[in-house]
């Protein structure tokens, strides 16, 4: 396996190929979860978690799965891996389990994870595959963390709970409500392809 | 609120107060992407609408009955995906069988059904709650036609767009997105007309 090939792998889900701006995939749970810093980074690193592994998983058993009924395979993967997160979440953070509430569950049927898995998984090899599932994982998760930073900061004026912003700071009850998540994602999209498409070719 | 009530109750708060689509953004995939043209986002709305209500007391039933009982909860995400794709699957060979023109109107969308998080959230949702049989099936009805009228409301909107300047970076999911924030922001108006636990 050529180190090139590695590095692209890496980079493209960070930029141009991003999941969540160039893709459009998995919006779901980009908006519900991020009204706050600490649901996100809990939600990403599941989101991580899933992705690297079902990919690895679906990679290892390409071969010998017949294409019929790969949907039901790759769903059969991807489930046991979130059930994985449900139950350690369920038992060390019960706290933090309760208000993703269904979400960790929706982490199944999230366009990314099945997404690629189909479009990468399929053809490549464990390793790669691995590295690709990873990278796509954190091109998602920093996406998050950047909207969940202003709609928790703007929202509430904190920032993983810890007051920030003093007292002076008028919170926009707004960020907070789904509204908010729907704004700065758009937000979020027009900046980031503004910045990287602008041959203004794209599509 | 009165036993009878409280089913009704949660069908309307189903559509307006906690909209599916609006409040938990749930199915926003399929929305965004389907949503350029008003027929077929009708033909993919009331094809969730009837997954929807189905699959929740499908889901009901095997939850109560056969995960409770063996203390199998933590497998409900498998066994929940597998009665929605079975129940798709299903669905899809039935109406290829004996209705031709149903089959070639909402045929095409049944498989994106699978795998629309709207489908699956609201059974999990009717977990979380405990809602009882009959509360769970108008949850899931309510919410499908929530999901109905956001798409409608959303097609009809872009449909309009097709000629307005849009800058090129927001242009697609982007516009949507910001339509549907002031969609949601409209529909934050009917907040405190159903108050349910």
């Amino acid at each position: 396996m050529a180190p090139g090939m590695v590095k692209k792998t890496f980079l493209a889900p960070l930029g141009k190929d991003n999941p969540v701006f160039a893709q459009i995939l998995g919006i779901c749970s980009t908006l519900a979860v991020t009204n706050k810093l600490d649901n996100t980074v809990v939600m990403s690193l599941g989101v991580i978690f899933t992705l690297a592994l079902s990919s690895w998983t679906i990679s290892l058993l390409r071969k010998a799965i017949p294409s019929r009924i790969r949907m039901m395979v790759e769903t059969m993967v991807i489930a046991t891996y979130v059930i994985i997160v449900d139950i350690v979440l369920k038992a060390f953070y019960p706290d933090m389990w309760r208000q993703l509430g269904p979400y960790v569950g929706l982490i199944i049927t999230n366009c990314i994870v099945m997404g690629r898995i189909e479009a990468f998984a399929m053809q490549n090899k464990p390793s790669l595959s691995l590295i690709d599932g990873f990278a796509s994982g954190i091109g998602y998760a920093y996406v998050l963390l950047v909207i969940a930073f202003f709609r928790e900061l703007l929202g509430t004026g904190t920032l993983f709970g810890f007051q920030i912003l003093g007292s002076w700071w008028t919170g926009w009850a707004i960020m907070v409500m789904p509204p908010g998540g729907f704004f700065m994602l758009a937000i979020f999209m027009w900046i980031a392809r503004e910045a990287f498409f602008k041959e203004g070719s794209n599509e | 609120m009165s036993e009878f009530l409280f089913p009704l109750a949660v069908f309307f708060a189903a559509i307006f107060t906690n909209n599916i689509l609006l409040t938990n953004y749930l199915g926003m995939c399929s929305f965004l992407s389907v949503s350029k043209e008003l027929e077929t986002s009708a033909g993919l709305g009331i094809a969730v609408t009837f997954v929807l209500a189905v699959t929740t007391a499908i889901n009901w039933v095997v939850y109560h009955f056969l995960l409770v009982p063996f203390q199998l909860e933590y497998l409900r995400f498998i066994v929940f995906i597998i009665v929605i794709a079975a129940f798709v699957q299903l669905i899809e060979m039935v109406i290829e069988r004996y209705s031709e023109g149903l089959y070639f109107a909402l045929g095409i969308f049944l498989p994106l059904i699978t795998v629309n998080c709207a489908i699956l959230g609201v059974s999990l949702f009717m977990v979380i709650r405990e809602y009882s049989f009959i509360t769970s099936f108008f949850f899931g009805l309510g919410s499908g036609l929530g999901w109905l009228l956001a798409i409608l409301a959303m097609a009809g909107i872009r449909q309009r767009l097709r000629t307005a300047k849009i800058p090129p970076g927001l242009e697609g999911a982007g516009i949507a997105l910001v339509i549907a924030g002031f969609m949601a922001m409209a529909f934050m108006g009917f907040t405190g007309m159903i108050n349910i636990s």
